[in-house]
């Protein structure tokens, strides 16, 4: 990577896998359980926090040394929940069929504690530049997790990718019905998010040791 | 800088900037964007309105409206009347589409005839389709539709939407899949008497051949949505009996 230094580099690649904001952090669990039933909103919900993470964190930087450090929270939440409020005004009146698709996850992005989590954690002690990839490395981590539950919830449960039928109609009895195969409908309620999470924690643990607390 | 970032008079004098700045910001977006919202929102309704009966460029699997920009010569091509039914009375009114659905329906609640009800005559192939608006809850937050009817009050297409549904369960009330299965679907029972369409589990008829069951089958984790679309479509097509009824013994 000739574009990063090595460090800067780490700031994204740590939190897709040793210091993920899911399983090792444990943040933002919230919203992984509520949109995770089907692939396609897991997409956009991870290409929408993407983009509200990297921006956030750049314009909190940026203000770091002049916000009161009583009232940095509610600064916070002002600057995101103005960020996503006027990304959807815009996108309602320029492209207004991906906003329908996105209105649903307007309040889940505002309320996401990886967002607020990353801006105390980072955005407040450094630069915009490394604050910027530190969002992104963090969404992209996020994203990952939400895309693999999303994956596993939506072939389980509907037996279905982004919609396409890949194991066949469970109506007609096609594909895999044909033998008898029956969906999981228990995959489509939250709480097997949780689960599916959970097993993510557990395989990335035994492979690395260093992350199993005493 | 931290002594100067702690004072009590900086804090307060920093949270009124953001105020109005951030105020200022939110204000000027939503004033200088609201005129196209505003078209956006009236586009999309001929669409829908369109949709249910039948004009749209549906390919195999997925709904899809006709293009926003064809849509206004589209609706007034295939929209013969637009009516107003006002406490028994009806009259023609070339912006019925443009009614608050929701306002109405509040205004209903306490005067029954004071309530606006829209409704669409469309003309396609010969044939006549009668749309309706409907207007509900889900879980979360407002679900409505637009349901278009034979004079017979057999359902020709529906069209449903929503604001707040849970993505993969309620939020599916807008696929094809459950759409379709309105489609030939009766809303009077065998009597004559208005019945509505159930959105029952434990239906016995998955693949939906049974049309005159008054039944389609729910989805699967979408228990409440799926009740709120039977309320929607039992408390506001009921409403449009009588014109019906009319119709019948014109």
């Amino acid at each position: 990577m000739g574009l990063l230094s090595k460090k800067d580099a780490k700031l994204i690649t740590d939190p897709l896998a040793d210091n993920n904001p899911i399983t090792i952090q444990v943040l933002g669990i919230c919203s992984a359980l509520a949109i995770t039933a089907e692939l396609k909103a897991s997409i956009v919900m991870a290409v929408s926090v993407l983009f509200v993470l990297g921006v956030g964190n750049v314009v909190i930087s940026l203000m770091r040394n002049i916000i009161p450090s009583k009232i940095r929270i509610i600064v916070q939440l002002t600057v995101v929940a103005a960020l996503v409020i006027i990304v959807d005004q815009v996108l309602k009146a320029f492209a207004y069929e991906l906003s329908k698709t996105l209105s649903v996850f307007v309040g889940l992005i505002i309320t996401n504690c990886i967002i607020m989590g990353r801006f105390e954690a980072f955005a407040l002690g450094n630069g915009p530049w490394k604050s910027f990839l530190d969002g992104i490395g963090n969404a992209l981590g996020y994203g990952v997790i939400l895309i693999i539950v999303g994956f596993f919830r939506e072939l389980l449960g509907s037996g279905t990718l982004l919609g396409f039928k890949v194991l066949g109609d469970p109506i007609e009895k096609t594909g895999l019905y044909a033998i008898g195969y029956e969906n999981n409908g228990f995959m489509l309620l939250s709480p097997m998010a949780l689960i599916v999470v959970g097993i993510i924690i557990w395989v990335q643990r035994s492979r690395n040791k260093d992350l199993i607390e005493d | 800088m931290s002594n100067k970032t702690d004072s009590n008079v900086y804090t307060i004098l920093f949270a009124i900037g953001m105020v109005v700045v951030v105020g200022a910001l939110l204000a000027f977006t939503a004033a200088s964007l609201k005129p196209n919202i505003a078209e956006n929102v009236r586009l999309e309704k001929q669409q829908n309105i369109l949709y249910a009966m039948g004009v749209n460029e549906n390919d195999e699997s997925s709904a899809v409206f006709v293009d926003k920009t064809e849509a206004p010569e589209l609706f007034k091509k295939y929209i013969t009347k637009q009516l107003v039914i006002k406490g028994g009375d009806v009259s023609e009114n070339n912006e019925a589409y443009l009614i608050d659905i929701k306002k109405q329906k509040a205004i209903g609640n306490d005067n029954p005839s004071e309530r606006k009800l829209p409704l669409f005559v469309g003309e396609k192939d010969g044939k006549t389709y009668y749309v309706v608006p409907i207007y509900g809850k889900g879980l979360w937050d407002a679900i409505w539709g637009y349901v278009s009817l034979d004079k017979d009050m057999v359902v020709q297409g529906a069209y449903f939407d929503h604001k707040g549904e849970t993505p993969g369960l309620g939020a599916n009330i807008k696929e094809r899949f459950f759409m379709d299965d309105f489609i030939g679907e009766h809303l009077l029972d065998e009597s004559g008497y208005f019945k509505g369409i159930d959105v029952a589990k434990g239906n016995a008829d998955p693949k939906n051949e049974n049309k005159t069951d008054n039944e389609v089958d729910a989805i699967a984790g979408a228990t409440i949505t799926g009740n709120g679309v039977t309320a929607m479509i039992k408390s506001d097509l009921k409403l449009y009996k009588p014109y019906f009824d009319n119709l019948k013994n014109n």
